[in-house]
């Protein structure tokens, strides 16, 4: 508090007012994890990542007399490594072993607010901002050793375990040093970062420090917290978002074994028992009854293409003009996705304990200090009366369940002070209840010169809001079930570079004449929110399969056609290095069945560049696809850990094929019937490639850029394209399913 | 009721409702963590465990049918300091993102190297069928199989 007063005191009575007020919406954007949350005000925009927020060095570091070191970070570990991956940062620039940091993530008790954990953020802030204030620290430690042996800190090293070193092999202990001096003190912008050339951690594989736990049955997850007394929570409702149940028999499950209580507010009901299967059978017998819709029904004529006859805001992305490019040939595509669910395997879970008049919860949300702010606000509780910790789950890959289930349980555990209460969703109620991934349509019209290169280039997008996360209590689906319920959170558009619906609109190419607009929907056909990558899913799976339609007409090869429209080194060098580690010059050309495809993106023009090529099968009996073989090469500065990039780059290729492929949910007018894996089918072993093979750029000493969803978008475009290649097909309505591949090689064949 | 039956090598007696799913009293009654409730269908496999060597999910095994039979959960199989070679296996290949599969993938790959120890990838993959893992792990899970089965990962 003292500090924030301080830098209060310190703005009022100095020059930086015009420079803080300067640093406006978009950084408070950024701090916010540039998806949308609420994000903590920026104090000082001089700073790099996170430190913008939270300047005060002991905000992220403290060491003990004794030299124990605590690293702390608001990011959290949603199972992308991001832990590990931070440590080995404070580990490199503190110049200590990652054995010797205690790392401390995500409560709002205790870490620096950044924002959501989201948008491949949490190495380019939280990364960056524990680089920087690791080096700060390092430099006040050697400093003060400095003015111990009277030496300049030119002269004076730090021996990778905590020391700082004289020329004459004298050494300090980083506790004894810190216990002279305050890191209650600000960041400096400029304190040096160790040299990549001497780099101990960073940019070495260390093994994820979370992975032995979930090998062997550890205590990993938010589902096997077991705090004393604690009771078992099930929700009961109808069977999807916009239903409620006609008569649920609550009374019935009031009287069955174990059952201690049954919570009822307005709409929203929930049976509390002793043990977890006592309190699903008592569900179980509450939601026997028939349902009602509440809301309006669900698209079932015209689907996903709703979305262009609904009222939209239209957003212009790019206006671009030269008149000296002429258009010689013009051909028009659109391309569409459906709403995905998010799929995690296991079902949202969280845990609230109110005790003596503390709210506490275990959650495992993306937006843990938002969810401070907004629970706090649903239960009639003063923030500071509520500490959200985020535990670890099954992967989210955006917004599913996590917030709806913690605020639920924050509902039920007011109702039973002193007991902590664990709810968690069943598989169904996932799937019927969760934020769905957006359904998006896009229209291109593009033209080619005289020269074969592009002249024009038109682009339409229409989407719901990507950014439904709770910043409020109207944001969780609860609140409008309640009987002193909230109005629905207004649905907002995530401005650019960033975007959401319009994530990626924006090509990195090199194209004149263009005019890109975004339509942005508010209302929602279906309950949406983000899914890993946004809008640049299917904005990249427009561009990319385009230009292999541009360059097919062009007669062009699809590498050398890209490179023509593509300046930017780094995006060069991915393309460059995929399809060369693929072979894609003595490739396979289409023969019926056989073909290859590539793409590229660099997710959102400013994270990692990623360039996507792969060999395919079809079965053009059936119009199964087999994927042989998938080479991806990816820059994202320096790599931190660059097996954690390839885990993580490994699996967007892997998801991103399950979506491209396999995925749509289902609904008819009164509920989603995609309920389970059997109405809702993802990729399986029988059905992954043969090979992915993933190449990790170097770029030593360059900035972080975030890798998580950078695969999402060219994996599927390069399958399109590759499925093109083989059957002479264009598939432009995913998910490209063997019936659609069959039904199209028929019409054609 | 009461239940007995062999849990990681130690004999136990338990007094429960013979219809509660195995995954339920391996949970809560015996403190365990390996096996996760996904689905509650036998469709995703991350509550898989072994049933006297083979692989099944503990979600729709009532507790009355392992009376008098053997339970293997991943528990059984090591711990961070002592891993199984499976275990080391897929530690090596830092085989998990989120992880939450994965006790089932170990227990349900284990069950294939107990009966056939140097499968084919044909072999494997189709014995690897039930279990769902949505980060996209497949790739790895595959190597860590292979390198524990003896083969070039």
């Amino acid at each position: 508090m003292s500090a924030q007063m301080n830098r209060r005191q310190i703005l009022a009575g100095g020059g930086l007012v015009v420079a803080f007020s300067l640093a406006g919406s978009a950084l408070a954007q950024l701090a916010g994890g540039g998806e949308g949350g609420g994000g903590p005000p920026v104090e000082r925009p001089d700073l790099p990542g996170s430190l913008k927020s939270t300047p005060e060095l002991d905000a992220w570091i403290r060491i003990a007399p004794d030299g124990g070191t605590t690293v702390f970070s608001g990011k959290a570990e949603l199972g992308q490594g991001i832990r590990t991956a931070l440590l080995q940062v404070a580990a490199e620039e503190l110049d200590l072993r990652p054995g010797q940091i205690t790392f401390v993530t995500a409560d709002t008790a205790r870490t620096p607010d950044e924002g959501l954990t989201a948008g491949s953020h949490s190495l380019q802030d939280g990364g960056t901002a524990i680089a920087n204030a690791a080096a700060n620290v390092r430099k006040l430690l050697t400093d003060a050793a400095g003015k111990r042996w009277n030496l300049p800190p030119e002269r004076l090293a730090t021996s990778g375990d905590g020391h700082v070193v004289a020329p004459d092999g004298s050494k300090l202990a980083y506790g004894y040093l810190a216990s002279t001096i305050s890191l209650h003190v600000e960041a400096v912008a400029n304190a040096p970062r160790r040299n990549p050339a001497q780099y101990r951690t960073l940019g070495h594989d260390l093994p994820r420090v979370d992975i032995p736990a979930k090998l062997t049955g550890g205590e990993a997850y938010v589902q096997d917290l077991r705090l004393p007394g604690m009771v078992h929570a099930r929700v009961v409702r109808g069977p999807s978002y916009g239903t409620k149940l006609a008569n649920a028999h609550l009374a019935t499950a009031a009287d069955m074994p174990g059952v201690l209580k049954v919570v009822q507010n307005g709409l929203f009901a929930a049976v509390v028992a002793q043990k977890e299967w006592q309190a699903i059978e008592a569900m179980r017998v509450a939601q026997a009854s028939d349902y009602i819709r509440t809301i309006d029904v669900l698209p079932v004529e015209d689907g996903r293409r709703r979305l262009q006859s609904l009222p939209s805001r239209e957003i212009i992305v790019l206006d671009t003009h030269d008149p000296s490019r002429k258009d010689v040939r013009t051909i028009k595509s659109a391309y569409s996705r459906p709403w995905y669910s998010h799929g995690s395997i296991g079902p949202s879970c969280a845990v609230a304990l109110f005790r003596d008049g503390v709210l506490t919860i275990w959650s495992h949300s993306q937006g843990i200090f938002d969810m401070h702010r907004a629970t706090a606000e649903l239960v009639g509780l003063p923030p500071e009366k509520v500490r959200v910790i985020h535990t670890p789950s099954a992967g989210c890959y955006g917004q599913n369940g996590a917030d709806d289930v913690t605020a639920e349980a924050a509902l039920i555990a007011m109702e039973l002070p002193g007991k902590p209460v664990r709810l968690q969703w069943m598989r169904e109620q996932e799937f019927g209840w969760e934020p769905l991934g957006c359904a998006m349509m896009t229209e291109v019209e593009a033209s080619l010169g005289a020269d074969r290169r592009i002249s024009h280039w038109k682009y339409r997008v229409w989407s719901n809001s990507h950014n439904n996360r709770p910043v409020r209590a109207g944001g969780y689906a609860v609140a409008q079930e309640i009987a002193k319920g909230f109005p629905m959170q207004e649905a907002s558009p995530i401005p650019m570079p960033e975007g959401d619906g319009d994530r990626n609109a924006n090509p990195l190419y090199d194209f004149p004449n263009m005019d890109v607009r975004y339509h942005f929907v508010p209302s929602m056909p279906l309950r949406v929110s983000a899914l890993r990558s946004l809008g640049a899913h299917l904005n990249i799976f427009s561009l990319e399969s385009m230009l292999d339609e541009l360059a097919h007409v062009a007669g062009a090869d699809p590498l050398e056609f890209r490179l023509a429209h593509m300046r930017d080194e780094r995006a060069r060098a991915v393309m460059q290095a995929a399809t060369d580690a693929f072979g894609w010059s003595h490739r396979k050309r289409g023969d019926g069945r056989i073909g290859c495809g590539m793409a590229f993106a660099r997710y959102k023009n400013i994270g990692a560049y990623c360039a996507v090529a792969m060999e395919i099968e079809v079965e053009r009996e059936t119009g199964a696809i087999t994927v042989h073989r998938v080479n991806v090469a990816v820059d994202a500065g320096q790599p931190v850990s660059p097996d954690g990039i390839r885990n993580q780059v490994e699996g967007g290729v892997l998801q991103s094929l399950s979506w491209a492929i396999h995925e749509e949910v289902t609904f008819d007018e009164s509920k989603r019937t995609s309920f389970d894996w059997g109405s809702y089918p993802i990729l399986r072993f029988d059905q992954v490639p043969e090979s992915v093979s993933v190449e990790v750029m170097k770029r030593p000493g360059l900035p972080f850029l975030g890798a998580g969803e950078t695969a999402q978008g060219p994996t599927s475009a390069a399958l399109a394209n590759a499925i093109a290649d083989a059957t002479g097909v264009r598939l432009r309505d995913m998910p490209l399913t063997p019936a659609k591949l069959k039904a199209a090689i028929g019409v054609t064949g | 009721m009461t239940i007995s039956f062999q849990l990681n090598g130690t004999a136990h007696r338990l007094d429960v409702e013979p219809s509660t799913p195995l995954l339920y009293v391996l949970r809560e009654e015996l403190g365990l963590h390996g096996a996760k409730y996904g689905c509650g269908l036998g469709q995703c496999g991350a509550c898989t465990v072994q049933l006297d060597g083979k692989a099944v999910f503990s979600c729709v095994t009532p507790v009355a049918a392992v009376e008098g039979r053997t339970v293997r959960t991943v528990e059984g199989f090591g711990t961070p300091d002592r891993m199984s070679p499976l275990q080391r296996a897929f530690a090596q290949e830092q085989a998990a993102q989120c992880g939450y599969c994965i006790a089932g993938m170990i227990m349900r790959a284990q069950a294939l190297l107990d009966e056939k120890p140097k499968p084919t990838e044909a072999e494997i993959r189709t014995h690897m069928q039930p279990n769902l893992c949505r980060c996209g792990t497949h790739m790895r899970i595959l190597r860590a199989i292979r390198l524990a089965s003896g083969a070039a990962a």
